[in-house]
């Protein structure tokens, strides 16, 4: 429906064996939010972005996209999928980038850009390599079109990676540390480009160590601490004034 | 002694044996090729079954390949050829139906088809594994379907890694074909055999048949070698 949240997470937690990773996040995304994810490393943020779309299996929790919740049952420790089907079918709509890009090395940036939009989503070729193409002028590779991955920088390959999820349209997009595996020089043209996409307010979870980044994009930023939501609001309360002390201190370092 | 060799013996027609020669040659092809592209199809199910499979198929397909690869080819065959029509006849019989004359090349492509999946599966699951986990992660996340994914992104992504274990596999298929000779395919080195008896000219043609592998050896480098520069375009070349 169109007032449900893009993106509702309830009570969810996450064990890896002994270690329990997230401990109970609660999570709301309206249309139009740009999340951003903050925190100490091993906090869980990346964690949490996983389960949106199930790369990781949550042990307990709900998690909604735009009011349909994965169906799960018990099994393996933890939840698994009742209805693959249905993974499938919410998958399609949210978009991932990864802090190693993962693009597929087999493909040109076209074959990459055009895999989801035709094999997934059931476009005619014609039609999803013209969203292709418009996806790739957005960031800026329209000219890198035919060339192959691995002869790319880094930044290019983000952005085509990013290109890649903008020419499925999603609904929201989960962004994990995009700039986190890029030489100091490159960080700037990934983060030019998220931040326009943020502008547009196109809904997003990023998940982020750019902290200057986050408090100039984000409409809300959530700090993460052992698996739980310490503190989260608007970016000047969390960057001006944190309650917390751990934030402040997190900052502090961060700064 | 080369004065003492009658080259006329190689000649196409008779008396000549050149061409009974060519026929084994393209019959032992026939039995690589077939039992080279069986062993593939055995080789993705092994793969998949012990990479993804669930508990029995994992057992099975790693009882299968143990088994490939620790028992002799030469023993596997007579195996799989004594004992597989053996089976089909009396599984026949049971049926009513009386006992069945057994395609000999089909079943030469299956015995040799058999030998190379388990190998096969070993060289391909080797191959997926080296194939980056993010860039199959990645078409997951897309809701792509697991066979979509395999078809799409793993088989292809895998194929760089696979090529030289395959090629070696290729060239052994075209050598295994020569153990056929002891269940009596007529493929060229059984042939060989018969016409070397036949004339008494062992040395002719044994180097003949020699040449003739070695050439189905060069021309397959040169395939192969094409072959592996288009799996790999797009690829940076070692250093």
């Amino acid at each position: 429906m169109q007032d449900d949240p893009a993106i509702q997470i309830i009570d969810l937690h996450k064990s890896f064996g002994d270690a329990h990773v997230l401990r109970g996040v609660t999570l709301t995304a309206r249309p139009g939010d740009v999340v951003a994810v903050i925190g100490g490393s091993g906090s869980g943020k990346s964690t949490m972005l996983r389960c949106i779309n199930l790369l990781e299996q949550p042990s307990s929790g709900s998690i909604a996209i735009r009011g349909e919740e994965y169906r799960m049952r018990p099994g393996d420790g933890g939840l698994v999928p009742a209805d693959p089907r249905q993974v499938q079918r919410i998958r399609a709509q949210l978009g991932m980038v990864f802090q190693n890009f993962n693009l597929w090395q087999h493909r040109t940036v076209l074959g990459n850009v055009t895999e989801v939009p035709v094999h997934v989503l059931g476009l005619p070729r014609a039609q999803a390599e013209a969203r292709a193409r418009a996806a790739l002028e957005r960031v800026g590779m329209a000219d890198k079109a035919d060339a192959w991955p691995a002869h790319l920088s880094g930044g290019q390959q983000q952005r085509a990676a990013i290109a890649r999820v903008l020419a499925v349209d999603p609904l929201a997009m989960l962004l994990d540390e995009p700039t986190s595996a890029l030489d100091p020089e490159l960080v700037g043209e990934v983060l030019a480009v998220i931040r326009d996409l943020a502008a547009e307010r196109r809904t997003m979870i990023l998940v982020t160590h750019e902290m200057r980044f986050a408090r100039d994009v984000a409409s809300h930023v959530v700090y993460l601490r052992d698996g739980r939501i310490e503190e989260q609001g608007p970016p000047e309360q969390i960057f001006g004034d944190p309650r917390s002390p751990h934030l402040r201190q997190f900052l502090g370092n961060a700064a | 002694m080369f004065q003492s060799i009658d080259f006329g013996l190689l000649a196409l027609n008779s008396p000549g044996w050149g061409g009974a020669l060519l026929a084994g040659f393209w019959r032992s092809i026939q039995l690589a090729a077939g039992g080279y592209a069986l062993g593939i199809v055995i080789g993705i199910l092994g793969a998949v079954a012990k990479l993804y499979g669930g508990r029995v198929s994992r057992d099975l397909a790693e009882i299968y390949t143990m088994t490939i690869r620790a028992v002799p080819e030469l023993v596997l065959m007579l195996i799989f050829y004594y004992a597989g029509t053996d089976l089909l006849n009396r599984l026949m019989g049971l049926f009513g139906a009386g006992g069945i004359d057994v395609n000999g090349l089909a079943a030469g492509i299956l015995v040799i088809g058999l030998v190379q999946g388990g190998y096969t599966t070993e060289v391909i699951r080797a191959a997926i594994l080296a194939v980056p986990r993010g860039q199959i992660e990645a078409a997951h996340s897309f809701g792509m379907s697991p066979m979509r994914v395999m078809r799409r992104i793993t088989l292809p992504a895998m194929l760089p890694h696979a090529i030289p274990g395959m090629a070696n596999l290729w060239m052994i298929a075209t050598k295994d074909t020569a153990l056929l000779a002891v269940i009596g395919f007529s493929e060229l080195t059984l042939v060989t055999k018969q016409a070397a008896a036949a004339t008494r000219e062992y040395f002719l043609f044994f180097i003949a048949a020699g040449l003739l592998y070695l050439i189905l050896t060069l021309g397959s480098n040169v395939v192969l070698r094409l072959f592996e520069r288009h799996a790999r375009r797009g690829m940076v070349a070692p250093r």
